[in-house]
C-alpha cells in the first residue's frame, strides 16, 4: 500500500508550471535558471529553491542531463526465473555484479528483471556469462529489436490527481 | 526452470534507458566530456550558473562546460536537460510490464500504433525464448492503480486484435535497485531504493 500522502496537495501552480514545462527541456544556455524565470514571471532565486524543494520531497528525481541510449555503451533487458523465498539473496548477487543498474521484482515465473550494462557488446556478453555462472540460472537475454517508443516524459494530469 | 537460447540469437542492440553509459567510443566523448558528464549525471547544482560550479568541479571554465554540454546535445549523447519527475512519488505506483505474442508479420505497424496509446511510457520488439518465453512486443504501462493499468492493457488488447495470441501483465511488486546513468567511479545518481513497494 501506498501510504504517504498525496504529494501534489503540497504543490503550487507555479510548482506545476515548473514540473510541466522542463521535464521535456531546460534551455541549455548562461544563466538557465534565469530564463526559465523570467518565462514564468518570477525570479531566479525562487526558481531554484522551488526545484531544491522539488527535489528534497523526491517529486524531481534530478535536473540534469538525460543521456541517449543510442549514444550510450551496450545493454540489454535481463530476467531469471528464482525460487520467490531465494528471490532476495538473488537479487544481492545481481545487484552486485557490474553493470547491473536497474533491478525490479515482478509477478511472473521469471521474477527478477534487471538491466545490465556494459561499454560495449563483447564485455556485456561477458558479464552476462559471468553473472550466469555464478546466479547458476540461465539468463533470458532480451535485447532491444526495434524502438517504438522511447519518451520517458509523460503528461502529469494534476485535475485527475485532484480528483482521485 | 531452464532457458532455450536460439543459436541464432541476434547481436545485443542499445537498450532503450536512460541508466546506460556513455562510453568514449561512443559518440565521440572524449575525456573531457567524461568529466563533465560523471559530474552532472547526479544533477546540477541548483546555483545560477550551474556550468561555473560544475567547471569548477571538473577543473575547466564555465564556459566550455556549457559548450560541451550544448555539443553533446546537438550529437544526441544528451537527449535532453531537464527536470526529471519521480512518477512514483506523484502517485503512479501502479508500474505493469505488459507483454504480447505478436504476429512478426505485423509488429513493426501495431508496435508504432502501441506506442501512441496514452499510458505507454515505452514500448519495444524483443526478440522470443521459446518455449518458456513466447512473447516480442513490450509496453510499460503507468498508473495509480492495478484497475488503471488493466483499463490501458485492454485498449492495447483491442488495437492488437487477432494479431495478439496471448500476453501478460507483470507487476513490479518491489524495487531491488534503480540507479540513473552511471560512470565507473562515480556516486550514484540515485540511492538504490531497496525498501520502496510498488502497488
Amino acid at each position: 500500500m501506498h501510504c504517504q500522502a498525496p504529494i501534489h496537495q503540497a504543490l503550487d501552480a507555479l510548482d506545476r508550471r515548473l514540473i510541466d514545462s522542463y521535464q521535456r527541456g531546460l534551455p541549455v544556455c548562461n544563466r538557465p535558471f534565469h530564463t526559465v524565470a523570467e518565462r514564468l514571471g518570477t525570479s531566479e532565486a525562487e526558481v531554484i529553491s522551488r526545484l531544491e524543494r522539488l527535489q528534497e520531497m523526491g517529486v524531481l528525481s534530478r535536473v540534469g542531463p538525460v543521456f541517449d541510449h543510442a549514444r550510450a555503451g551496450a545493454s540489454l533487458l535481463a530476467a531469471v526465473a528464482v525460487p520467490e523465498a531465494e528471490r532476495d539473496a538473488f537479487a544481492e548477487l545481481i545487484n552486485a555484479a557490474p553493470g547491473v543498474n536497474h533491478n525490479y521484482a515482478r509477478e511472473h515465473d521469471f521474477n527478477l528483471w534487471f538491466v545490465m550494462t556494459a561499454p560495449d557488446e563483447p564485455e556485456l556478453e561477458a558479464r552476462l556469462d559471468a553473472l550466469e555462472a555464478r546466479l547458476g540460472v540461465p539468463i533470458l537475454r532480451l535485447p532491444m529489436l526495434e524502438g517504438y517508443h522511447i519518451d520517458l516524459s509523460f503528461p502529469i494530469p494534476w485535475a485527475e490527481l485532484e480528483r482521485a | 526452470m531452464s532457458v532455450s537460447t536460439c543459436p541464432s540469437r541476434p547481436a545485443p542492440r542499445r537498450e532503450a534507458v536512460e541508466a546506460a553509459v556513455p562510453t568514449p567510443d561512443a559518440g565521440g566523448l572524449d575525456a573531457a566530456d567524461r568529466a563533465i558528464v560523471l559530474a552532472t549525471q547526479a544533477g546540477l547544482p541548483l546555483v545560477p550558473d550551474p556550468w561555473g560550479a560544475v567547471g569548477r568541479e571538473v577543473g575547466m571554465s564555465g564556459a566550455e562546460v556549457l559548450e560541451r554540454m550544448q555539443a553533446m546535445q546537438e550529437s544526441g549523447v544528451i537527449r535532453r536537460v531537464a527536470a526529471v519527475p519521480n512518477h512514483y512519488r506523484l502517485g503512479y505506483v501502479a508500474n505493469g510490464m505488459t507483454v504480447w505474442d505478436v504476429d512478426d508479420a505485423q509488429i513493426d505497424r501495431l508496435g508504432r500504433e502501441v506506442a501512441a496509446i496514452e499510458g505507454v511510457s515505452h514500448c519495444y520488439r524483443r526478440p522470443r525464448h521459446l518455449p518458456h518465453w513466447p512473447y516480442n512486443l513490450f509496453a510499460m504501462l503507468h498508473g495509480r492503480n492495478r484497475e488503471e493499468v488493466e483499463r490501458q492493457a485492454a485498449v492495447l488488447r483491442q488495437r492488437l486484435g487477432e494479431a495478439c495470441r496471448d500476453h501478460r501483465i507483470l507487476y513490479s511488486t518491489r524495487i531491488l535497485k534503480k540507479t540513473g546513468l552511471r560512470l565507473a567511479g562515480s556516486r550514484p545518481s540515485t540511492a538504490p531504493t531497496d525498501t520502496q513497494r510498488r502497488g
